[in-house]
């Protein structure tokens, strides 16, 4: 009886949440369906939750003209896979040496990453560099070196390392293991989860990269997925535009769809992102945790 | 003589410090290299501040102006901007705590874990999307043809709305799409926080005759400041700047929004990608960074002065 009327009181709370969740999921699913609506329905009735009449032509013509999509997916595929990779392999071996606490520069390497945390030079001095003195615009290289080292994640894969016990590494160096074979071959294995949870830091962050490209792109076949996306909200011509390429058969198939065309590449940017959270939550919120109590 | 032995000895010292360390050092090595070039070297490129530069001279040739570039920088319209950025970023900074804490202490009451997880999931993943795509969803509702809320304007029987020509509606638009977008990221850090609280402390006061609400008020929240301090003084060493991706990207750079829209950051971005501007620019950014860390260090102090634990260094 007192157990019932213990849970009565979750109801309400229950309903707030699921409101709340819904107004999370319905703009996703808004994206969603007007990618699949037809257009001449869009221009009588708007963008609608439930369409008036479904049609995949949207994505018949993404994938139909797929030079500019298929560019811009390697291009952020790329940038991925080789930014996450050297940045976790850069701020794991230096989050390794200060988790050390026989590391004697411990305390200067710490200062002069926080440091970089507090102040910095702002845009104009960065963007100076980047084009004035080492001529990056227009590279992919540009891309995979903004943004390679974080203090902070440094810092947050410090504590993650730091449960490694001592002994362990201890008895590697007694039996004679360079600081080298120590980090390779004890060390990296050890910190999956730590690995893991700054990788998927850097992944999204790489993955939802566009600050870069609209500083230092202006090559159309170096976008990456979000600039172009960006270009084709802005102006919708970016879309029309590429239809030029088309050979003239495919154009008299159909008149560009295009209000339902963005809103099914902001789909086909979006797809990847959304299977992998799921799985990857308790990693994300591992990680966000310790980056907010002191460490 | 015994002074240089001494002197000897102490570089002996050091030198088999350094020998004992090496392997360590190399690893962090290039992660300094990195911050040096990208990060310490750009600090050194504030010069520019006080210079006229011109691309054909470069940064040693261009001539020097003193603080002209900062006169002016305090004569523009920039004061006028930092001051919306820091109201912005205040309204974010209080919304965001009270949203969050009190949501996560309501997600706190429940106990069926399926729907703790599909409610959390659901309300995380706009913290996965790049600005862009919330700028595709923000426009699927405000489009003025086909977007809904004209839509539903119309059904009701008012007049539909050009949302993206009228500014003075923007700062309820922009401040609501940050909130949707890192109110998730939120929620789950202090909820992370509550789940961590030893149950024993609820015992002792379900034990002692507590409540539900007096349970809340003397064991959830306070353990709740702790996160929410570090996040505070996070958080306000961004006031001056501004998300950038929020106000460049969601009201699509439109010119029209500019007066409420325009922050620190975009402002900064606009004077020199469109106007060339290298050393007013250069100004506006040091005057952002000195403003930035005289904030942080204060607010650190203050905290620290009530409690030392609370600080975050």
């Amino acid at each position: 009886m007192s157990r019932k009327r213990h849970n009565l009181y979750r109801i309400p709370i229950h309903l707030f949440f699921i409101i709340l969740s819904c107004s999370f999921l319905i703009p996703l699913l808004m994206l969603l369906s007007i990618s699949f609506t037809e257009e001449a329905s869009i221009y009588e009735y708007g963008y609608r939750l439930f369409p008036r009449s479904l049609s995949t032509i949207a994505y018949e013509f993404v994938f139909r003209n797929p030079q500019q999509m298929v560019n811009a997916y390697g291009v952020t595929i790329y940038i991925t896979l080789v930014g996450t990779f050297l940045s976790v392999l850069l701020m794991l071996m230096c989050a390794y040496s200060l988790s050390r606490k026989c590391f004697a520069y411990r305390k200067f390497v710490s200062g002069y990453l926080f440091f970089t945390m507090l102040f910095g030079g702002g845009l104009v001095p960065s963007y100076i560099l980047t084009t004035q003195v080492l001529h990056l615009q227009d590279t992919l290289l540009v891309f995979i070196l903004s943004g390679l080292v974080s203090a902070w994640n440094i810092f947050i894969l410090r504590t993650l390392i730091s449960n490694i016990p001592e002994a362990i590494i201890e008895s590697a160096y007694i039996d004679g293991a360079s600081e080298y074979r120590i980090f390779f071959s004890l060390v990296i294995p050890l910190s999956k989860p730590g690995i893991a949870t700054i990788g998927l830091f850097c992944m999204v962050a790489r993955w939802n990269e566009w600050m870069t490209a609209l500083l230092y792109i202006s090559k159309q076949e170096l976008y990456p997925l979000q600039y172009l996306l960006q270009k084709i909200l802005m102006n919708l011509e970016t879309i029309t535009n590429n239809m030029n390429s088309l050979p003239a058969s495919v154009l008299n198939d159909f008149k560009v769809p295009s209000e339902s065309v963005r809103m099914a590449m902001a789909v086909v940017a979006i797809g990847p992102m959304l299977l992998v959270i799921p799985f990857f939550q308790r990693y994300f919120v591992r990680g966000l945790v310790i980056g907010s109590v002191k460490g | 003589m015994i002074g240089d032995m001494a002197k000897v000895k102490r570089q002996n010292q050091r030198w088999i410090r350094f020998q004992k360390n090496r392997q360590l050092l190399i690893l962090t090595l290039p992660a300094i290299l990195y911050l040096l070039i990208f990060h310490y070297v750009p600090i050194g490129g504030l010069v520019l501040a006080f210079k006229n530069y011109r691309y054909d001279l470069g940064i040693w040739g261009s001539e020097w102006v003193g603080l002209q570039n900062f006169k002016f920088v305090f004569s523009s319209a920039v004061g006028r901007i930092l001051r919306n950025t820091v109201i912005y970023n205040l309204t974010f900074l209080v919304l965001a705590t009270i949203i969050n804490t009190t949501i996560a202490l309501l997600m706190n009451e429940l106990r069926n874990k399926t729907a703790i997880k599909i409610y959390q999931t659901s309300m995380f993943f706009p913290y996965f999307l790049s600005w862009v795509v919330v700028a595709f969803i923000v426009y699927a509702f405000l489009s003025p043809g086909y977007g809904w809320v004209n839509q539903i304007l119309k059904a009701v029987g008012l007049e539909p709305k050009q949302w993206y020509s009228d500014a003075s509606v923007w700062p309820g638009i922009l401040i609501f799409t940050y909130n949707w977008k890192g109110m998730g990221y939120g929620i789950i850090l202090n909820y992370a926080v509550l789940v961590g609280i030893d149950s024993e402390y609820y015992d002792a006061a379900r034990v002692d005759g507590a409540g539900r609400w007096k349970m809340a008020l003397h064991i959830s929240i306070p353990h709740l400041i702790p996160v929410t301090l570090i996040q505070f003084i996070l958080g306000i060493g961004g006031i001056f700047g501004g998300d950038f991706g929020l106000f460049y990207q969601v009201p699509r750079n439109s010119a029209l929004l500019r007066p409420t829209t325009e922050v620190m950051n975009t402002y900064i971005f606009r004077s020199l990608m469109d106007s060339n501007e290298i050393g007013r620019s250069t100004a506006a950014g040091f005057l952002l960074g000195i403003l930035s860390v005289i904030v942080v260090l204060a607010t650190n102090k203050i905290v620290k002065s009530i409690d030392e634990d609370y600080s975050l260094f």
